[in-house]
């Protein structure tokens, strides 16, 4: 049955083999012979930038004309019209290459621009300063607690001593120490444990020479977490005497 | 007068004996409850905007009553096919025997008649056929839902006073709270059954512990609007804040005296938080504690007046304290833990409050809702390991306590039944907390 049908179908494949092949050979005859047109026109092409000297920053002004061109472009701009003109604010020293293609070939032309760096503006920055603000976040740190309690650690009696050095050196400013606590616990006891807690820092920055005028105490209990994880590193980082630059 | 004193002092007596099975005491507040039918009250009016108010009196009228802590509300599938809206429609034998056995039946008719509203209520005693009319009652008031609403808080409160021993409903009271919902915390004001909040306050600042005045007409509250904590005042008849002088120091927790007169309130003016004593107006301040240590959350024993139960941390945690209004006779109620926020009962037997007994770093356990009998320091639990809760404060009518709980996710208002039943949630949005029922 296979053998069959592949026997009667053998002579359609032959036929198209050769139709291809006689196909093909049809298409490798020569063309009749015709008389060679006349030779276009060259095309032409020249650019130039006015001026060709500019300081970093400024512009100049780009302008070109080509003739028996059809197809114009300017390296690094792109495709433009026969002729014309654009400003252009080069970064620095550049050649603006015009290439103008044709029937007749194809003619190319540079411009140059030489881009001198601008003088350096005159010096008016001064040397960076900190703020008075992020003098005081950085040299007046946090005082941290134990929970439910608002006596100072040893570790709070070392940042008090560094914070009060620190205002050694600004006597003009006046803070507000605010008093936090952790969420745990009720809402008004905390608002008088973080009172407790604002008023020891007073206390310790007064006994380390800070002069009491220039402490104010508040207390916000649970109220502005700075943290608001529910673990014992989050309840930590609430407990806390948290201190404001109020006057300077 | 007598009665009523007597009735209260049961019912809460019953609670507190309770003490080792609490379960058992859920139940009811100590006396057997009355087993009440509500029927759907039936139109007058065949008015479209008849059949919204009519839904809003049944609703309102039904959840009174079975809120309400006395009553055993029969189900509605066991009410007979013929409900009653006249007197002369009740069959009181279809009612008095099974499957309903009510003891009382509280119908009757509501129709809308051009702008207003009109209500007449019946309560029937089924067992005495002779003269079974216990209240009838007739209201009129224009047509809006809130009166719907008001005249059923009315009509159940009628129903509640004749039938709970001469105790006032709580029906028309108000809870004043603090909400974040706004985007700060501000000071809102809802019915007893969470209906009509509506904010007061528009400080955006941190408002908190507000506290309504016997006479119902000013807010007490602390605020933050001036960068520390200060006793603050909201006028209700007036819409607006009020002045009152500022201490220095952090001022918290003010709270009234019974007859309206004083403020007791945690002040660090002089230092230490202290308990201070002022008239209503902030002016003649006198300091009550004067102890090393917090102590805050004074409330006044509104039976007498004559005693202030607080807060203080002077051995270390925080525990619960009675005193004099002089500062004489001080008692230390809790033994151990963590305990804060004290509301007293109406009639100044008993002391509500947040206690975590197992407290410290790691400790395991939550804090619920306890109440306390002060003459013999009997305590029993009401709310069991959901959630935080605290700031209890207790109804007017000795019954309900309105308590703030993290159960759910979000701190939200809750109130129930002062057996520790009928736990059910007040508030849903933003962050709810430190409600105030009214004195009233």
């Amino acid at each position: 049955m296979n053998r069959t049908t592949s026997r009667s179908q053998f002579p359609a494949w032959l036929l198209l083999a050769l139709m291809i092949v006689i196909t093909g050979c049809a298409k490798k005859q020569p063309p009749p012979p015709q008389a060679p047109p006349p030779p276009p026109p060259a095309p032409t092409a020249s650019i130039s930038a006015s001026p060709n000297n500019i300081e970093k920053g400024q512009q100049t002004q780009l302008s070109w004309r080509t003739d028996n061109a059809t197809d114009v472009s300017i390296e690094g701009i792109g495709a433009v019209q026969p002729i014309g003109s654009q400003m252009v604010t080069p970064e620095q020293s550049t050649s603006y290459r015009l290439v103008a293609k044709g029937p007749g070939g194809q003619q190319d032309a540079t411009a140059r621009v030489t881009v001198t760096q601008a003088a350096p503006p005159p010096v008016t920055e001064q040397p960076v300063t900190q703020t008075d603000e992020q003098w005081f976040s950085q040299n007046v740190r946090d005082v941290y607690f134990d929970y439910d309690a608002a006596a100072i650690r040893p570790d709070a009696q070392q940042a008090i001593t560094a914070a009060a050095q620190a205002l050694a050196q600004k006597p003009s400013f006046k803070i507000m120490v605010e008093g936090h606590c952790d969420e745990r616990g009720s809402t008004e006891y905390n608002l008088a444990l973080g009172d407790e807690r604002a008023r020891a820092v007073q206390n310790a920055l007064v006994a380390a020479g800070v002069n009491a005028s220039r402490i104010k105490t508040t207390s916000f209990g649970k109220e502005k977490p700075a943290c608001t994880e529910s673990n014992e590193s989050c309840w930590q980082q609430n407990r806390r005497g948290h201190f404001v630059l109020t006057g300077k | 007068m007598f009665n009523r004193l007597i009735v209260a002092l049961l019912l809460l007596s019953a609670v507190a004996v309770a003490q080792e099975d609490w379960i058992r005491t859920g139940t009811g507040l100590g006396v057997e409850k009355v087993r009440i039918a509500v029927p759907d009250f039936k139109p007058t009016s065949t008015e479209p905007a008849n059949a919204e108010l009519l839904r809003t009196f049944n609703e309102t009228l039904f959840s009174d009553l079975n809120y309400a802590g006395i009553f055993d509300v029969v189900s509605k599938s066991f009410y007979p096919l013929q409900t009653p809206g006249f007197p002369q429609e009740i069959n009181l034998d279809a009612w008095g025997s099974p499957p309903p056995s009510a003891s009382m039946v509280a119908f009757g008719n509501l129709g809308k008649q051009g702008d207003s509203l009109q209500v007449q209520g019946f309560l029937f005693d089924v067992k005495n056929a002779a003269s079974p009319q216990v209240l009838g009652k007739q209201y009129r008031e224009p047509a809006t839902t809130d009166n719907a609403r008001l005249i059923a808080h009315r009509f159940a409160n009628e129903i509640i006073l004749r039938l709970g021993g001469g105790i006032n409903g709580i029906a028309e009271s108000k809870i004043v709270f603090i909400s974040t919902r706004s985007g700060a915390k501000e000071v809102w004001m809802m019915d007893y059954d969470g209906a009509g909040q509506r904010q007061l306050t528009s400080l955006r600042s941190i408002s908190l512990s507000p506290r309504l005045s016997p006479d119902g007409t000013r807010v007490a509250f602390t605020s933050f609007v001036r960068g520390t904590s200060d006793v603050s005042m909201y006028s209700l008849e007036l819409n607006r804040m009020v002045t009152f002088p500022r201490f220095g120091g952090t001022n918290v927790s003010p709270a009234w005296s019974p007859d309206g007169k004083q403020l007791a309130f945690s002040s660090s003016m002089r230092g230490d938080p202290e308990i201070f004593i002022s008239d209503a107006n902030g002016t003649d301040t006198k300091r009550i504690t004067a102890f090393k240590g917090s102590d805050v959350s004074p409330v006044f024993n509104p039976k007498t007046g004559s005693q202030i139960a607080f807060v203080s941390g002077r051995t270390g945690l925080p525990q619960i304290y009675i005193m004099e209004v002089d500062g004489t006779n001080l008692q230390r109620l809790t033994d151990t833990g963590y305990a804060v926020s004290p509301s007293w009962s109406p009639n100044g037997q008993f002391l509500t409050f947040a206690w975590r007994r197992n407290y410290g770093p790691g400790a395991p356990g939550g804090q619920d809702i306890y109440i306390m009998d002060i003459a013999n320091r009997k305590w029993v639990q009401l709310t069991h390991g959901s959630g935080i809760n605290d700031y209890p404060s207790w109804a007017p009518d000795g019954r309900h306590i309105v308590f703030e709980s993290t159960r759910g996710g979000s701190t939200q208002i809750w109130s129930m039944l002062a057996d520790g039943s009928q736990q059910r949630q007040l508030t849903a949005a933003g962050k709810n907390q430190q409600p105030n029922w009214s004195f009233r």
